[in-house]
């Protein structure tokens, strides 16, 4: 049973990069089931980055082991990886629409780059427009478009191809206060489908308020693992 | 590739081009300028060839006879031999009047008839075929009573051994020529992938193959090597056959007569064409190279 509910176990997973001694993540052991809400939480330069790259694959690790549904990340092969990498909806803070294309082209997009068939296109993406509230808003340019409207064509396009799992990175980073909690509210509805969600944030209101799982690193570790937790005092050294 | 990504493709690699048209238009002919040298000097060899072939099958080995020898001796041994195709005797006061009209004044010749006449006797002798020349005049050498057996064949040499360095050194020239035109593609096609590149990066992290992104990219490099080689071809293809044309209504000698057998032209404008698909392509693959690694 655990092991059908696990969709990620990292099993002491270092990461160091080239050009620095301090490793990125160290020695870091951690466990996400299916349907899980996360937050990662800590200073600028614990980590977080590093881990959601890793668990994309984007990174691999100096050390240690990262399975994915049972799978050594690792080990995938090219096609494997493709597969992979389009099980996860990546959600970033400065939004990466592309700005010559409309809300729908950029959403569209996501199935377009993966070959979905076109009729699954014009049936998806006003559904997932539409789940994220932009409905009306297809024809407009991002540069039209608020920030938090931005982040959530940007999340549109990461729920589209009903991903397994969304990873944010500072998703709330450049908005205010009122468009971060509309947004995390966005994120909770997500999870509430069946969608697990990991969300390195600074935003340390946001998380005490939500109470959901918080992953607290520090210099690359894991300092805190709490069900339900709060920000803790991490975010005073930032 | 299913549909979607191929109208994907080819959507992005005409937009890129109509984006670049200047750059792509510059690359294209300069494309155009190195394959047609590279064209050209391909007929060229491909017509210096035939000329060197025309003048060893034409070749004639003169045969001279010692003092005194019969000719009719060696006129049987020449018709033994099984690689004589003919020949024809040449008495040494005919070849004398042959010599004064090569020179153009009989006057200088003067004294010199009958007792006096200075010339051998002489066969001309043509080969079954021009591989056999040099085996032959080497064969009619041993006959007895015979001097010596010339066919030219230090000039033969000279033409072949010239006609080998310079077909090198124009090959060494298209070589670089094309190598700078590759170039050109892959510094075209990198500012299209700069331009995109923002792009290119949300392909990589939507799950996008790596085929599905070089795809407009290979496109644009591929059309821009078409063009360019298609211009090439056929201004080379328009301008070789009005030489030609002229070169046959000229009809200077025999041997200077341009190649036109299809069998033989063709493959250099296929050959051209496939090369600068080629370039277009490679050149492609090379710029995107290093975008495609996240």
């Amino acid at each position: 049973m655990r092991g059908e509910l696990t969709l990620i176990e990292l099993k002491r997973v270092s990461k160091s990069y080239n050009n620095c001694a301090q490793p990125a993540v160290a020695n870091l052991s951690l466990q996400v089931n299916r349907g899980e809400f996360v937050f990662l939480v800590g200073p600028s330069g614990a980590g977080k980055s590093t881990l959601i790259k890793l668990v994309f694959r984007e990174q691999t690790p100096s050390s240690g082991q990262i399975t994915f549904e049972g799978r050594d990340l690792s080990r995938l092969k090219q096609k494997e990886l493709l597969r992979h990498r389009r099980r996860i909806g990546m959600v970033f803070q400065d939004y990466r629409l592309l700005k010559q294309k409309t809300v729908y082209e950029n959403v569209a997009f996501a199935l377009e780059v993966i070959g979905r068939p076109a009729k699954e296109i014009r049936r998806k993406v006003p559904a997932a427009l539409a789940e994220v509230g932009l409905t009306g808003k297809e024809k407009a340019f991002p540069a039209e478009l608020s920030g938090g409207e931005q982040q959530r064509v940007g999340i549109a396009r990461a729920i589209v191809k009903d991903p397994l799992i969304v990873l944010a990175d500072e998703p709330t980073g450049n908005l205010d206060r009122n468009n971060a909690l509309q947004l995390m509210e966005l994120f909770e509805t997500i999870n509430r489908s069946g969608t697990t969600v990991i969300i390195a944030t600074h935003a340390w209101d946001l998380v005490d308020r939500m109470k959901k799982r918080v992953v607290a690193m520090e210099n690359g570790c894991l300092i805190r693992d709490e069900q339900r937790g709060s920000y803790g005092n991490e975010h005073v050294s930032t | 590739m299913n549909m979607s990504a191929l109208r994907y493709g080819l959507r992005q690699g005409f937009l890129s081009l109509r984006r670049n048209l200047w750059l792509a238009a510059v690359t294209a002919g300069i494309i155009a300028i190195s394959l047609a040298i590279l064209g050209g000097f391909l007929l060229l060899a491909v017509n210096v060839g035939q000329m060197l072939r025309t003048i060893e099958t034409n070749l004639e080995i003169a045969v001279f006879l010692e003092e005194g020898v019969d000719p009719a001796a060696i006129s049987r041994q020449l018709t033994e031999h099984a690689l004589v195709q003919g020949y024809v005797f040449v008495p040494k006061e005919q070849g004398l009047v042959e010599f004064a009209q090569t020179l153009g004044d009989p006057a200088f010749l003067a004294g010199m008839e009958g007792e006096n006449n200075p010339l051998p006797d002489l066969f001309r002798v043509r080969a079954n075929d021009a591989q056999s020349v040099a085996a032959l005049a080497a064969a009619i050498r041993a006959f007895p009573g015979v001097e010596t057996a010339d066919y030219g064949e230090e000039l033969v040499g000279r033409l072949i051994s010239v006609t080998y360095w310079l077909n090198r050194l124009l090959l060494g020239m298209s070589g670089l020529l094309a190598l700078g035109a590759v170039f050109l593609i892959v510094t075209t096609i990198r500012l299209s992938v700069v331009a995109r590149q923002d792009e290119v990066g949300v392909m990589k992290y939507l799950g996008a193959s790596n085929s599905f992104i070089r795809f407009p990219f290979l496109l644009e490099g591929v059309v821009i090597g078409w063009t360019g080689t298609l211009v090439a071809t056929i201004a080379l293809g328009l301008g070789y056959e009005r030489l030609a044309t002229s070169l046959q209504q000229e009809a200077l000698t025999f041997f200077i007569r341009p190649v036109t057998d299809p069998a033989m032209i063709l493959p250099i404008f296929g050959g051209l064409l496939l090369l600068g698909t080629l370039m277009g392509g490679i050149g492609s693959i090379v710029s995107v190279r290093k975008f495609l690694r996240v």
